[in-house]
């Protein structure tokens, strides 16, 4: 198990390097490279290789990756041009990295806390109405451009429920002190302000947790088929248990096995559709930095957040392998 | 009184756009306490959809089970969902045929076991667990405490199966059903299964159904055996008299495709030919006649009745095999 | 005497008799999804599509691209055009005609999405074959390259492979929702494959000394058709959806003269709450188109997986 790790972990450094080797290339190979990205395309020759110089973009390209590695390991990921013109890059990505935590937390909490218990029912009484209703709108959950959908919540839901439609919390007193404005809120007491928190998280979370909820939901209900239909159920019922107990024990236990895995992969797709629903929502996580780094060309920012997201996605998916190892024995006793 | 009373059992299965099948057409038989009683015939005949019947164990949606099973006086096919569960695996035990596929992989055997003594026998989970290590060992589990806590996967088929047994047996239900128990084992392992299950049911006094295609392990265990096609008995009788005289070709035809050690040399193995699939329906002749060796025109035109022929045997055929001469017997 | 010639056919034939399965399977997936009304429905869907965006240069009533109604643009400021003789939806933000930008937009939708189809399969294709049907050394780098790939996620992905771009057009568009695909389809096969490899068929046709292309793609290849058809149908949607995503991030194609759903949605977002119209039009019939896919291929899915058919 302990070995495993370490060798998911290496390949992970590995996939890391050989990702910011492409990104370091993809950036200098743009038209015009880095200066006219910071430029503008109408600057005046002269300008123009002065900065060259200054950015060291006369050297070979490996002496440059290699000087930005040296930099990147201490810290130092460039400025940002676009985003928050004049920041560092790693204090853009440090300030909204909770914000984005958050909301995916409480994202892929909605769509566990929906989709399994709907899937299981729904597999439960297979072809009946309650099942060709819920995976008619599961289908549907994935057919609708993530982005339109938050728009929709925006307009329509946000004045029925009076829930704010943008930014993280209002302009109120609150202490900062882990940066996950939920959390502080708690954390001090604060709790006007915690609530103010939870409610900006409560419409971008919904339009976030819409496909993770669809996806989970046809796993479950689909695991929970399959799992029904094994000799070991019919085992179960004929000790006479009862009937959660079978539901628990036996059906949940195993099915849970795909669906686990489905959650990961969801969960590290989450920063996509992060990157949609905080810009609809003028969130300021993570996911707005980069859509607003794509908008601008900010590329020192889009570097910085890409290979954090690789590190993350490669991460969420090695944790999921792991409690793989956790829920079925077969693998872990081997 | 018989411990176990089935009465006309009838099972129907039912689905949207298709025609109803009739697995099971008024099988009737008795099981008397501590007797067994085996279910045999080609897979498809009906003999596990009879046990899970009995069970209760037959989908509730696409099912239609009528007729009657008195289990001690008791009709378990009008109990609850409820009442139901109380006597399955407390009264009636059953084993499957698969070990593998019928044990849950991701939980340790020894919860599989406790699970069901916590459920009837009320038994905490400290002391269910020591009951649970003296089933395996009962079973013929070696270093049963060690086994506990181990997965399917890490034991072997013929284990497997044992502890399938144990769990069946933990509350010491009065009636056990096996539904081909050995099937998926290696013959060696087989003759091994038999013989615990048969030094079981006798030590503990439990009746069992044996459910087998296997005349083998018929002759072996069975007291008496009922033989089904198409869903309907055609012939009943004791264990010996079956043996030694076969009177429904069915019947007949399944002894004579077993090789013999003991058959003349040259001489062909008999098997019956076609397969289930070419039946007519009961309700225009014998199902089996499009098989049978014995046909007669009337076989095509009536249906056969069971008949009482003596010494407890009964019979659904028109033209039946011959009692063989006394000589031909001891052969 | 048999020649060498029909000596190959006949084993052939044998060896393609074991793989016999297949086209049973393709005949009774038919007769299931023949009867299957949300097959139907997706399949329904899908014809009119693709039939409106062949039809669409003759039933769009007016040039998409000529603001024909722009005075009313000018003249009341934030305005849309609204429905009107001859305009039955109305203008868009630029006064043309909006019922004819949503016709023509049809064509660029399938095109984009039949497009980034095609290119996604075959790079999976290439890829995925060469890794699955050779395997070791070819294997290794080939899979290490779909790792890479899919250490983000994929709609991360395409935005930064669009961004790449200096300048995005229609084509940039296509190739972002293509190429990450590419490993989807690359897994799939070499899955396929990979199992087929040791499959009695497979033992069979090289027992009888069949040339290994031939086994390839006379005998692995064909079997892997239906997950791959399957995978098709449903990036057919995800292209679609994921098009109309770049648009709203700016990464799409600037020039609107030739509608695409996906850009007409994402292009709206500033008049989103003063004109929910412009987006909602775009929007449904992406939602539909997408749905007639994703039906198709869920009902494809399960009609072929012998394991589904309970």
């Amino acid at each position: 198990m302990l070995r495993y790790t370490i060798r998911r972990l290496i390949q992970l450094v590995g996939v890391v390097l050989v990702l910011s080797l492409l990104l370091f290339a993809w950036l200098r190979a743009l038209p015009g490279g880095p200066v006219s990205a910071l430029l503008g395309e109408r600057s005046t020759p002269e300008k123009r290789e002065a900065l060259t110089k200054q950015l060291g973009l006369d050297q070979p390209i490996f002496v440059q990756y290699l000087k930005f590695m040296g930099r990147a390991l201490s810290g130092d990921f460039g400025v940002s041009t676009g985003v928050q013109p004049g920041d560092a890059a790693l204090d853009i990505f440090l300030q909204r990295f909770p914000a984005t935590l958050e909301l995916s937390f409480l994202a892929i909490l909605i769509a566990i806390a929906l989709g399994i218990p709907l899937g299981y029912l729904a597999a439960k009484r297979r072809g009946g109405w309650f099942d060709n209703l819920s995976v008619a709108g599961s289908l549907l959950g994935v057919a609708v451009p993530v982005f339109f959908l938050a728009y929709v919540l925006k307009d329509v839901l946000s004045s029925a429920l009076g829930l704010p439609t943008g930014g993280r919390q209002d302009a109120i007193d609150a202490t900062r002190v882990t940066g996950f404005f939920v959390l502080d809120g708690v954390l001090t007491q604060e709790w006007d302000a915690a609530l103010n928190a939870l409610e900006h998280l409560v419409l971008p979370a919904m339009a976030l947790a819409t496909i993770p909820f669809a996806v989970v939901f046809r796993i479950t209900r689909a695991a929970v088929l399959d799992v029904l239909d094994e000799d070991f159920v019919r085992t179960a019922e004929s000790k006479g248990l009862t009937a959660p107990t079978i539901r628990r024990r036996h059906v949940l236990r195993n099915a849970m096995l795909p669906v686990v895995t489905t959650i990961g992969l969801q969960t590290g797709a989450l920063l996509a559709g992060a990157v949609l629903t905080e810009k609809v929502f003028a969130f300021a996580g993570v996911g707005e930095a980069l859509a607003l780094g794509f908008e601008r060309r900010d590329y020192p920012v889009l570097l910085l957040l890409i290979i954090m997201a690789t590190i993350v996605y490669v991460v969420v998916n090695l944790l999921v392998d792991l409690s793989y190892a956790l829920i079925d024995p077969r693998i872990r006793t081997r | 009184m018989p411990l176990l009373e089935v009465r006309d059992l009838t099972v129907v299965f039912e689905r949207k756009g298709e025609k109803p099948f009739t697995a099971v057409d008024h099988v009737s038989f008795d099981v008397e306490p501590g007797q067994t009683v085996g279910l045999v015939g080609e897979s498809g005949c009906g003999k596990s959809v009879t046990s899970l019947a009995i069970m209760g164990l037959l989908p509730k949606r696409g099912a239609r089970v009528s007729g009657s099973v008195q289990y001690e006086g008791v009709n378990l096919l009008s109990l609850s969902d409820r009442e139901m569960r109380d006597k399955r695996g407390r009264d009636l035990g059953m084993v499957f045929q698969d070990p593998l596929s019928s044990l849950n992989p991701v939980i340790p055997i020894g919860l599989q076991v406790t699970e069901v003594l916590e459920r009837h026998r009320d038994m905490p989970r400290k002391k269910a667990m020591v009951e649970a290590a003296e089933l395996l060992d009962k079973v013929g589990i070696p270093d049963p405490t060690r086994r506990l806590s181990e997965y399917p996967h890490q034991l072997s088929g013929g284990m497997r199966q044992r502890a399938l047994i144990a769990i069946a047996l933990a509350c010491r239900p009065r009636l056990l059903i096996a539904d081909e128990p050995t099937t998926a084992l290696d013959v060696t392992i087989q003759a091994q299964i038999l013989a615990l299950l048969k030094e079981l049911v006798h030590d503990l006094g439990t009746a069992l159904v044996m459910i087998t295609h296997d005349l083998g392990v018929v002759a072996g265990l069975c007291d008496e055996v009922n033989v089904l096609y198409a869903g309907r008995v055609v012939e009943k009788a004791q264990r010996h008299e079956l043996f030694a005289a076969p009177r429904h070709p069915y019947t007949h035809g399944l002894l004579s495709s077993i090789p013999r050690l003991d058959a003349p040399r040259g001489e062909k193995l008999n098997p019956i030919r076609g397969s289930v699939s070419d039946n007519i329906p009961w309700s225009e002749g014998c199902a089996f006649a499009p098989r049978c060796p014995n046909k007669l025109d009337v076989c095509v035109r009536v249906t056969p009745e069971q008949e009482d022929i003596g010494g407890g045997r009964l019979l659904r055929c028109h033209n039946p095999v011959k009692p063989p001469v006394a000589e031909e017997v001891s052969a | 005497m048999v020649t060498p010639t029909r000596k190959k056919d006949r084993i052939d034939s044998l060896a393609e008799s074991s793989a016999d399965a297949g086209v049973s399977l393709a005949a009774s997936a038919w007769r299931t999804l023949r009867r299957s009304p949300v097959f139907l429905t997706g399949a329904t869907i899908i014809s009119l599509f693709v039939l409106v965006s062949l039809l669409s240069p003759w039933l769009a009533p007016h040039d998409p691209s000529e603001a024909m109604l722009i005075d009313q643009v000018i003249k009341a400021r934030n305005e849309i055009p609204p429905p009107q003789d001859g305009h039955p939806l109305g203008g868009d933000l630029q006064g043309r005609d909006f019922l004819s930008r949503l016709l023509i937009g049809s064509q660029q939708t399938l095109i984009v999405g039949v497009l980034a189809t095609l290119i996604g399969l075959a790079g999976g294709l290439t890829l995925g074959t060469l890794a699955g049907a050779f395997g070791g050394w070819v294997d290794s780098v080939v899979m290490r390259l779909v790792d890479v790939m899919l250490s983000l996620p994929s709609l991360l992905l395409a935005f930064s492979i669009s961004a790449m771009f200096a300048r995005p057009n229609q084509y940039t568009v296509i190739i972002a929702v293509a190429v990450v695909q590419i490993p989807v389809f690359a897994r799939l096969l070499r899955g396929s494959m990979l199992a087929q490899r040791h499959s009695d068929h497979v033992l069979a046709a090289t027992a009888l000394g069949v040339k290994p292309g031939a086994i390839v793609f006379r005998h692995m290849l064909p079997n892997s058709l239906g997950p791959v058809i399957v995978q098709s149908t449903l990036v057919l949607a995800t292209a679609i959806i994921d098009a109309a995503a770049l648009s709203f991030l700016g990464l799409g194609n600037p020039d609107d003269r030739i509608p695409e759903w996906g850009q007409m949605l994402g292009d709206v977002q500033t008049v989103f709450d003063t004109h929910p119209q412009l987006a909602f039009w775009p929007a449904g019939c992406i939602i539909v188109v997408a749905l007639g896919f994703t039906l198709m291929g869920e009902t494809l899915r399960e009609a072929l997986d012998p394991k589904s058919r309970r």
